[in-house]
């Protein structure tokens, strides 16, 4: 078994792409995901790869979507504002269908905010985020470990769906440094019979997301609206303390790493309460939530932002009798184990022990 | 009977959708030319821009791959990056490259991409129905200049070539013009000779040619094609900027 080594979280995701075969690594510096393209700039070449740090990241994402048009396995890491110049490239890949990992770790908006960390590029990632109506598969890891996983996954599910992935991580999750078992890739088969190499031998191939002739483009689109639909496949989450729960506490990413001690704390003081998180964004786990609902009647949304991952868990469970609560931490500080457990005692002596 | 005049065979059998006197079909053939020569039909990856050229893949029998509005040179710099032994263009009009894409190309020139670049310098935005694009003439009148092109708030045109041969990246910049059977055997040497730059691996080529756009400069085609004789090239010179005479490309 491989050994621990303690890790960063940037560097866990540099380290993750390249175990996936990620060779291509495009990207604009900004803080606080420097250390990813460092890390790249540094072990991409010891293994044949390319490192290009690229005048701004619409041209880091087109490099990207070029890349990708190849077959090859390429990723481009940035922060919100420069995810935001990434939209346009991000909607084009998804109309061409050409696969690749973007990197956001994301801190506090709006504009140049802060570089505190943030869950308020939740929407963005989630709904489309550029023009057009598209999806993109959105992991949200919540320790140096998953960021390392996850990235490596992504990989693996931007090439499956021929979809550009997203993990969305925060400033906390890119800074701290935790144990990490690194372990080998294994590839997953399969021939990519799409990519551009030249036509040598057989017709040529074409990669665009213009469609103007009757009904093609609505066609187009079924046919990405079909596929976004087979990713449902691919919801993960998780959940602990679910026995006997009252409450079940709903968060991603930094916010639910934090929640874990705080609802330990929470069961220690004899509070029935759980937790349930998302690792899948989108798709989001609609379904798991509505059978938990059946079983639980009170969730409480926890975010650092004021409020936007709640609505989809209002759209799971936000029938019947359930309540649905929202705790919010708009970006700027992190609330700390005790006071997210001043927060759920409140819901918690409402809507259970009323 | 030998036939002397034939359709290269990179250059698909269906008929343009360019209007009548558009310089665009004639450049799209003498690309597909050198792709013939140089025996590149299954080794090239076009990059398509944004701009009347946007459906290049409907005309050219190799693989293409579309590009958001402007980032053509972002995207070839990704295909080539990836597949350096491909033979990697774009095609890209002055909107597209000297307006939204001006980071794109001035940064992939400076790093010395091993691409080609057509460029095609039409004085407008022709897709969008003519409005003022970088390259726009002093008082030329578009759909966005009404009263012309005035400096004091509009700038003035742009000559990328010269733009292009000043950076240290660039290898072969040329400019030429297809509008009369010289200056056409002389564009059709100079796309050869950047061919040659991608192909000897010798770094970035950049080709601007001097285009008509009789719709949207209210002409008729044989007046346009005067235009680019007589308002043109005397602003726009016509020549090679830059070569890399070493290698003897
Ligand atoms: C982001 C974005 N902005 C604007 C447009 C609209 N648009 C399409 S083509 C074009 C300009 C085309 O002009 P040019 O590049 O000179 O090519 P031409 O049509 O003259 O050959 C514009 C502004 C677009 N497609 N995308
Ligand atoms: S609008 Fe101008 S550039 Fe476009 S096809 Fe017509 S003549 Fe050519």
């Amino acid at each position: 078994m491989a050994e621990i080594e303690f890790v960063k979280g940037n560097e866990a995701i540099a380290m993750g792409a390249i175990e996936a075969g990620c060779r291509f690594y495009f990207g604009y510096p900004i803080t606080p995901q420097n250390d990813i393209p460092e890390y790249m700039s540094r072990h991409l070449p010891e293994v044949g790869g390319t490192f290009i740090q690229a005048e701004s990241e619409i041209a880091s994402i087109n490099m990207m979507l070029g890349a990708g048009a190849t077959g090859a396995r390429a990723m481009t890491s940035s922060s919100s504002p420069g995810i935001s110049l990434k939209q346009e490239g991000i909607s084009y890949m998804c109309g061409s269908q050409i696969p690749g990992v973007i990197i956001n770790m994301s801190r506090s908006g709006p504009g140049l905010g802060g570089i505190s960390p943030s869950q308020g590029d939740y929407f963005q990632a989630t709904r489309g985020g550029g023009h057009g109506d598209y999806r993109t598969i959105v992991l949200a890891p919540y320790s140096v470990q998953e960021n390392y996983d996850l990235t490596m996954k992504a990989f693996d599910l931007a090439d499956k769906y021929r979809n550009p992935v997203v993990v969305l991580g925060d400033a906390l999750l890119g800074q701290m440094k935790e144990p990490l078992r690194r372990h080998k890739y294994r590839k997953k088969k399969g021939e990519k019979d799409w990519i551009l190499t030249g036509a040598k031998g057989r017709s040529p191939r074409l990669l665009k997301s213009l469609y103007l002739s009757e009904g093609e483009l609505t066609e187009h689109n079924w046919r990405l609206y079909r596929k976004y639909q087979r990713m449902k496949r691919e919801i993960m989450y998780k959940v602990e303390f679910l026995e006997g729960a009252k409450l079940v506490v709903v968060a991603f990413g930094s916010v639910a790493r934090i929640l874990k001690s705080t609802v330990a704390m929470a069961r220690d003081k004899g509070m029935k309460v759980g937790l349930f998180r998302p690792v899948t964004l989108y798709p989001f786990p609609y379904a798991a939530l509505d059978k938990l609902s059946h079983k639980v009647r009170n969730f409480m949304a926890v975010e650092l932002n004021t409020g936007q991952m709640v609505e989809d868990v209002k759209l799971a469970v936000g029938h019947k009798k359930n309540q649905v609560d929202f705790y919010g931490r708009p970006p700027g500080s992190i609330p700390s184990p005790d006071e997210l457990l001043e927060e759920i005692k409140k819901v918690y002596n409402k809507r259970v022990k009323k | 009977m030998k036939q002397i005049f034939k359709r290269p065979k990179a250059l698909v059998d269906v008929p343009f959708h360019f209007c009548p006197g558009c310089h665009h079909g004639i450049i799209h053939r003498l690309v597909a030319e050198c792709i013939d020569r140089y025996k590149l039909r299954g080794s090239t990856i076009g990059v398509a821009s944004v701009g009347c050229s946007v459906f290049l893949y409907d005309y050219m029998d190799v693989d293409v791959l579309e590009a958001p509005h402007g980032r053509a040179a972002a995207v070839a710099t990704g295909v080539k990056r990836a597949c350096p032994s491909n033979f990697v263009f774009t095609y890209q009009g002055d909107g597209d490259l000297a307006a939204i894409g001006t980071a794109e190309i001035v940064h992939a020139a400076n790093r010395g991409e091993h691409i080609t670049v057509v460029f095609v310098n039409n004085t407008v935005f022709g897709m969008t129905g003519g409005q003022m694009a970088p390259t726009t003439m002093e008082g030329q009148e578009t759909t966005t200049t009404p009263f012309g092109r005035e400096p004091g708030t509009n700038g003035y045109p742009i000559k990328m070539a010269e733009v292009m041969a000043e950076l240290t990246g660039t290898t072969f910049v040329a400019r030429v013009a297809v509008d009369n059977p010289k200056n056409l055997m002389r564009a059709k040497k100079v796309l050869r000779r950047a061919f040659e730059t991608q192909i000897k691996g010798k770094g970035f080529s950049f080709v601007e040619f001097l285009s008509a756009c009789p719709t949207n400069w209210k002409m008729s085609p044989e007046r346009a094609t005067r235009r680019i004789g007589e308002e043109m090239v005397p602003y726009f010179p016509l020549g090679i900027f830059k070569e890399d005479n070493a290698s003897g490309v």
